[in-house]
Parts: structure tokens; C-alpha cells; sequence
């Protein structure tokens, strides 16, 4: 028995499906042997899962046949790949320098007390998750809330509850 | 579709060009089916701010009065007057219509376009003498500027390539192919003294004449469109607006070194850009401008894009050409340079979005045209991302050489609040420093910024009123910079921490006597010692901002005093009695209620409510709140 057999594997969620490990393994096998393919792998598998948690990266490392620290190191290198499970909505607070110097430090603030969570997280009845983000380039308007796919402009603290509320 | 050939791009261009005669020449040529051209903004800013429902009331709008086939409705890439999004022209009159709601669509049509009166109070107001400016021309903003990378933006249907083609695109392509040797291109972009737009300034000719000798029959052509400066967007609007500028500087290039094959290494938070680009490419490969035998010269190069995983270390040149081949966006120890061992250990140039964009004008009207622009080092013009306190926040180009005051002040109209004061800009992101008030004169090239403790960087330019903290400030790039480490090298992974500690000390009210040059020793090691250019520009924000504003470090450490009131550690939540004007806006705008107030009486501020939010000293006007 090797090494990694006797440490066994990480468990698989129970929210992953078998459509969705179907789908990783068509993915793993569409790209297996092209050079470079990983990031577009975890980006493509992170589109059908919501999140890559470890036991997903197990399957990805084996689907392409890399070993299984590559695909960890990869992951957790780039803060577009979660390893923890998201809210039904995600919230994306811009810490800009323009957002930030329009206030966007006390916007974040107001959600973190509003929601009761640290940023990076996900409120417990699986509502929200809350991040922060670096610029989105809507500099203009700026500071920038982006729920889900929808960009809010010109937020500021006393409004963003009333904002977010929206979202069920 | 069929693959077009040199001689029948001209014609399509002269066929389409006539289509854009409302825009171009302000006028309709005679049997011209509309009367109108109206171009709304759908760059990202407008489209945070409604003007995809805009867009479609007025489509409806129009066909509901039959007026669909009298008027057209084009979308556009960003227009670059974010601030008063959405915005649109009207044609042939160019009319400048700012924050359109949908409900100001059916009084627009009836009034402007059936009745031929512009509608007053849609119109620019001038932010200092309160005027309507109705023509885009003479708004300050725009006539300001001088146009060569964002020459489109907001004119042509950026997902159109017989738009691009209209005004002239794939001319300096058809010219580099079949006109032009590969020497005489690199000689061409040379003589255009072009310097690299993402930050460094490398001479773009230069760069390219290296990877052309370079050995090797394999040669790559990237362009970095990782755009990770807080602040910065003028690569995500090129994109947006004029996406086959971009494609055509990199086939010029891609001929020039002898390359095939290219990427676009693009942000995965810029879809928009993403969408518009692969459209672009999609729409030249079928037209015969990308693929094989390219304009049947028998020259081939193609493209694709490469999505980013959100690193902002992968705007190093060789931290993203690791990223590309699959791995963690490490940079490298240069020399070899990439130019010699770039992608795949190949041959490669990469160039910036704002650099490719400028090559197919050098191109087509010379080096020598473009070189004619701009100061002694740095020629051609800049695109600036104005943001932060000014009032018209968006994106400036103009020539190397404009002051800041001028780019501050005639184009981006000031600082809003009539109670602050300028304080400082903060220029080139988190590798850049905080310049001064003394310096507003300082022309805008890349010595003369580098001497002001700034550099150019890719061209953020974030104003700051004197409510801004200028220890904050550095806290803030620190904490960017420390969290975006990679953490391959000591002095950058853990100098930038040490730093970052001790700025949240000082600004959390524990700061020490010795801080400050405890910081000033560590940015000199981090500077010297770091691998890439990540960590050897890191401590620049503390750097210039200790070179200008140490007394305010020195009043957090040794007086427990935020001199911009703004670190909250250090604000008591006190009313000055005799600053206090007795106006009672901090009463009305207090979120928690935690303040008293009666006309002429003093506020008061109960401290046992008080969460700290600071609306109350950001209302007030008289500074009586501390």
C-alpha cells in the first residue's frame, strides 16, 4: 500500500452530486495532456461545483494525472478558487483605492455588522457570502457593491442594507 | 464571410465609412437611411449605472413611434466620463446627454429628437459656473484631451469590425504586411519612442528588436491585460471600446518578431472585456485579418485568451507567462529575459493593452508623428484613470508632459466638497507614492514623476482631499501589497508584513518612537533585496508619503493624533463648542441617533451610542467634530 492510499482520501460533500463528478471527469479528459490546462480546469469545474474543496482537487489531480500537491498549490495560490462552499447570493465589496477612499472601508464594515460574519465568509443559514475584491475597474462610480452578477454603484454604508435585503 | 484582401478592405472601409458620416463628419450624406445616431455607453461603469435599461426603453420607445428606422441605437465601449454614467451623444449634433434614467426617455425623444430642442436639464452642468454645456466638444472634460489609444472609444460600435474598419482599422496592418519588412516596423515603432504603457517604460521598439533576434523558429506575442492596480481601468475600457485596436498591434507585432501564435492574459473580474475581445477575434479571424494567410500575404498568426485567476502578481511579466502554462504565478529571477526565454522558455514580447492600442496609429501616420507629441524621454500621450475627490472621474488622455494641475483641475474640474482642500495624488498604485500639493506644476512624464517619489505605472491618479489620512493611505497599500505577495522571497513575503504591522500599530494609536525608522530601514532592504518588481515597489506609498507628510506619523506616535480625522482609533467623537456652527447636520445624518441637538445649541455626541462610523466628521463642515 502507498503512502497516500494508507492517508486515505479527503471525503467527498455530500452538496457534490454524481452529475457533478460526471462533469469533472468529461472536463479532466477534455484537457488531459494539454500543457497549461489546469487553471482553465479549476475554472471550469469551479462554474459546476460553486467551490473546490479538496476532494474535488483529488479527482482533478487524478482526471489530468498531476500529482495532488500541484492542484493544491494551485488552488489556494489564486483568490478566483474557493475551497469553502458559497452563499445563495455573493456579496463583493471593491477595496479599490477609489472605493476605498469613497468609503468603501465603512461599507464593508456596515455589512460585516449587518450580517454578523467576518469578511471571506458565509452567514449560516447559507444567504450570503461576503468578500472583498481588488478594483473592479468601475472606478467612476465608484464605491462598487457587486451582488451576484449585478454591479451597484456609488454605494455608500448607510445604504447597503437596504440594498442587500433585496436579495432573498 | 469571406476573407478580404488588402485592396477590398479599402473599399469596404469607404462602403462603410459613408454609414458613419452622422458621427464622423456631423452631417447626413444624401439618401442616408437614419437621421440620427444615438450612442449610449455600455461600458462597465454605465452599466452599473442603468443604461441597459435605458438602452432598451429606448428602442422600444423609438419603434413604438415608428421612429426605428428614421433613428439608430448603438452601444458603445466605455465613453470614459464614468462618473455621470450612463451617458449619451446624439448625432449629427453631438449633443452630450448625462445621467439618463429611464423615465427621461419619452421627454427626450418628443422635445430632441421629434422636436429638435435639446432637453436643458439632461445636459452637462458645468460643476463652477453652474452652466449647461451641450456639445461634447466643449465640455472641459473631453476637449481637454488628446485622443490616440482611446481614439474610439465611444464613437464606434465596439462588437462591429466594419465600424472598426470605418474609421480606418486594419490600415496599419495592411501597411506592416505588405509594405513593410520586419526591420522597418521595429525601425518605425523606434523612432516612435513609444515606452511601455503598463508601468516600467520600456522603449517598445527596443523590446521588440531583441525578440526579433532572439534564436528560435517558435515566438510568442502576449498582451498583459491583468490590469491589478486599485485604481487603474484604462486597459479594461480599451478593451471595452476598441477591442480590434488591440488585435491588430499585436498581428503588426506578431509580424514584426516573426511570431504565430499570441494571448491576451486578461482579469477574470472584466467579462465585459473578455466578451468583447473574443467577439473581436472571432469577427477578424472570419474576415481573413487573423489565422491563416492573413490578407492572402501568406503571413500567419492567431490568438486566444487566457483568462487570470485573480493574482496581482501576474502583471509580472514572467509571474503571467508561468500563470499561462498552468502553474502558480511565481516570478522569476531575469536575465534570461523574455525576450530571449519568455512562454514556454520561447522567444516572447509582452506589451500592456494601452501599448498595443497606440502601435496601428504609429503604423499608419509614422513614428516620427507620434513622436512629435510629448516631452524630451516619453513621447506620445498617456491615458490617465482620474478617481478619488475630483469631480469628473474618469479616463484622461493627453500628451506626456501635462501638469497635474492642468489634468486635475481644467479636465477633471477640481475637488467636489467646497470645505476640503487638495491634498495629494497618489500616482501608479500600490508601486507609487503620494506627490504633493507644492507639486501640481510637475509635468506628467516618467522622470519627472519618478523624481516627485512617484512613477508613472500603468497611470492611476487618485485625487485626495484633506480629509484623507496620508498613514492610512500607506496602511492600505501595504495591505494590499503584503496580501498580494507571493510569498517566493523573503524580503518581499516578510519585510512587507513587518511594515504592515507597524502601520496598523501607528494607525490603531500604538505607535512607538522608533517606528518610523524602523519602516525607512526595512523599505530600503525590501527595495534592494526583492525579486521582482512586486516587492522592490512596495514600500514606495510609505516612502513618499513619509517624504511629505511625516508630521503626520509623528502626530499619530508621539500626539495620539489623526491630523485628517480619519483613523478611528484616534478620534474622541467630541464637539468643538466654539467650531460649531449650531447647523445640525450631524444631528440629521447620525445613523444611530447617538446625537442631541436644538437650533442654536452645540450637538452633542453620546458616546455610549456612538458606533464610530464617522458620518458626523464627514458632514461637517466645519471641522468641529474630533
Amino acid at each position: 500500500m502507498s503512502l497516500a492510499q494508507q492517508r486515505g482520501r479527503a471525503e467527498m460533500p455530500d452538496d457534490i452530486t454524481p452529475e457533478m463528478l460526471a462533469r469533472i471527469d468529461e472536463i479532466c479528459a477534455r484537457y488531459r495532456g494539454k500543457p497549461g490546462a489546469l487553471i482553465p480546469v479549476l475554472q471550469k469545474v469551479q462554474e459546476v461545483v460553486g467551490y473546490l474543496p479538496v476532494a474535488v482537487q483529488e479527482r482533478i489531480a487524478d482526471g489530468l494525472g498531476l500529482p495532488g500537491h500541484e492542484v493544491f498549490g494551485v488552488t489556494s495560490f489564486y483568490s478566483f478558487f474557493s475551497m469553502k462552499p458559497k452563499g445563495r447570493h455573493t456579496i463583493r465589496v471593491c477595496m479599490g483605492t477609489a472605493c476605498y477612499v469613497r468609503g468603501g472601508k465603512e461599507v464593508l464594515e456596515r455589512l460585516e455588522r449587518h450580517l454578523g460574519i467576518p469578511v471571506d465568509s458565509m452567514t449560516p443559514d447559507r444567504r450570503f457570502s461576503l468578500e472583498q475584491v481588488r478594483c473592479l475597474g468601475a472606478c467612476g462610480v465608484a464605491p462598487v457593491v457587486v451582488v451576484d452578477q449585478d454591479t451597484h454603484r456609488k454605494v455608500m454604508a448607510d445604504g447597503v442594507v437596504d440594498l442587500i435585503e433585496r436579495y432573498e | 464571410m469571406s476573407k478580404l484582401r488588402p485592396a477590398d478592405l479599402d473599399s469596404l472601409r469607404q462602403a462603410n465609412r459613408r454609414e458613419l458620416a452622422l458621427r464622423l463628419d456631423h452631417q447626413r450624406p444624401p439618401g442616408h437611411r437614419f437621421r440620427k445616431h444615438l450612442l449610449i455607453c455600455g461600458g462597465t461603469g454605465c452599466h452599473a449605472a442603468g443604461s441597459k435599461a435605458v438602452k432598451e426603453v429606448l428602442i422600444d420607445e423609438l419603434a413604438r413611434r415608428g421612429l426605428g428606422d428614421e433613428i439608430r441605437v448603438i452601444e458603445t465601449g466605455c465613453n470614459g466620463f464614468c462618473a455621470l454614467g450612463p451617458v449619451m451623444v446624439v448625432y449629427p449634433e453631438g449633443t452630450f446627454y448625462v445621467s439618463l434614467e429611464e423615465k427621461d426617455i419619452p421627454e427626450l425623444i418628443e422635445q430632441h429628437l421629434v422636436g429638435g430642442q435639446p432637453v436643458e436639464r439632461l445636459l452637462y452642468k458645468e460643476p463652477k459656473s453652474k452652466e449647461r454645456i451641450p456639445q461634447m466638444a466643449d465640455i472641459p472634460f473631453f476637449a481637454g484631451q488628446k485622443l490616440i489609444a482611446l481614439r474610439n472609444r465611444g464613437l464606434i460600435d465596439a462588437e462591429s469590425i466594419d465600424e472598426y474598419i470605418a474609421v480606418g482599422g486594419y490600415q496599419g496592418l495592411v501597411k506592416a504586411l505588405t509594405r513593410m519588412s520586419p526591420e522597418e516596423i521595429i525601425a518605425e515603432v523606434k523612432t516612435s519612442g513609444l515606452r511601455g504603457r503598463g508601468g516600467a517604460g520600456f522603449p517598445t521598439g527596443l523590446k521588440w528588436e531583441f525578440c526579433a533576434k532572439a534564436p528560435g523558429e517558435i515566438k510568442y506575442v502576449l498582451c498583459n491585460a491583468d490590469e491589478g492596480d486599485p485604481g487603474a481601468f484604462m486597459d479594461r475600457s480599451i478593451l471595452e471600446a476598441d477591442p480590434h485596436a488591440v488585435v491588430e498591434g499585436m498581428t503588426i507585432a506578431a509580424k514584426a518578431i516573426g511570431a504565430h501564435r499570441g494571448y491576451v492574459y486578461c482579469r477574470a473580474e472584466y467579462p465585459l472585456a473578455v466578451h468583447r475581445l473574443q467577439l473581436a477575434i472571432d469577427q477578424a479571424r472570419e474576415r481573413g485579418l487573423l489565422g491563416q494567410d492573413i490578407l492572402g500575404t501568406g503571413f500567419s498568426f492567431d490568438l486566444s485568451i487566457y483568462q487570470g485567476a485573480g493574482a496581482f502578481v501576474c502583471g509580472e511579466e514572467t509571474a503571467l507567462m508561468r500563470s499561462i502554462e498552468g502553474q502558480r504565478g511565481m516570478p522569476r529571477p531575469r536575465p534570461p529575459f523574455p525576450a530571449q526565454a519568455g512562454l514556454w522558455n520561447r522567444p516572447t514580447v509582452l506589451n500592456n493593452v494601452e501599448t498595443w492600442a497606440n502601435i496601428p496609429q504609429i503604423i499608419v501616420n509614422g513614428g516620427a508623428w507620434y513622436a512629435a507629441m510629448g516631452t524630451e524621454t516619453s513621447k506620445g500621450t498617456k491615458v490617465f484613470a482620474l478617481t478619488g475627490h475630483v469631480n469628473n472621474i474618469g479616463l484622461v488622455e493627453v500628451p506626456m508632459g501635462t501638469t497635474l494641475r492642468t489634468i486635475i483641475y481644467d479636465i477633471g474640474g477640481g475637488i467636489p466638497k467646497k470645505h476640503r482642500k487638495f491634498k495629494a495624488v497618489q500616482l501608479g498604485g500600490p508601486s507609487g507614492g503620494c506627490v504633493p500639493a507644492e507639486y501640481l506644476d510637475l509635468p506628467c512624464d516618467y522622470e519627472a514623476i519618478t523624481k516627485a517619489g512617484a512613477i508613472m505605472g500603468s497611470g492611476g491618479m487618485i485625487v485626495m482631499d484633506d480629509s484623507t489620512c496620508m498613514v492610512d493611505m500607506a496602511r492600505y497599500f501595504l495591505d494590499f501589497t503584503q496580501d498580494e505577495s507571493c510569498g517566493k522571497c523573503t524580503p518581499c513575503r516578510e519585510g512587507t508584513r513587518r511594515m504592515l504591522q507597524i502601520l496598523e500599530r501607528i494607525v490603531n494609536g500604538e505607535g512607538r518612537e522608533g517606528d518610523i525608522e524602523t519602516l525607512e530601514e526595512l523599505a530600503t532592504m525590501i527595495k534592494d533585496s526583492s525579486l521582482c518588481g512586486l516587492g522592490q515597489t512596495a514600500p514606495n506609498p510609505v516612502l513618499s508619503t513619509l517624504r511629505y507628510f511625516r508630521d503626520e506619523y509623528e502626530a499619530h506616535i508621539f500626539e495620539q493624533k489623526c491630523p485628517a480625522r480619519s483613523c478611528v482609533a484616534l478620534l474622541e467623537f467630541k464637539v468643538d463648542e466654539e467650531k460649531c456652527k449650531m447647523c445640525g447636520v450631524c444631528y440629521r445624518n447620525c445613523p444611530v441617533g447617538a446625537i442631541t441637538w436644538e437650533k442654536k445649541q452645540p450637538a452633542r455626541i453620546d458616546l455610549d451610542k456612538c458606533i464610530k462610523c464617522k458620518t458626523c466628521i464627514e458632514n461637517c463642515r466645519f471641522d468641529a467634530i474630533y
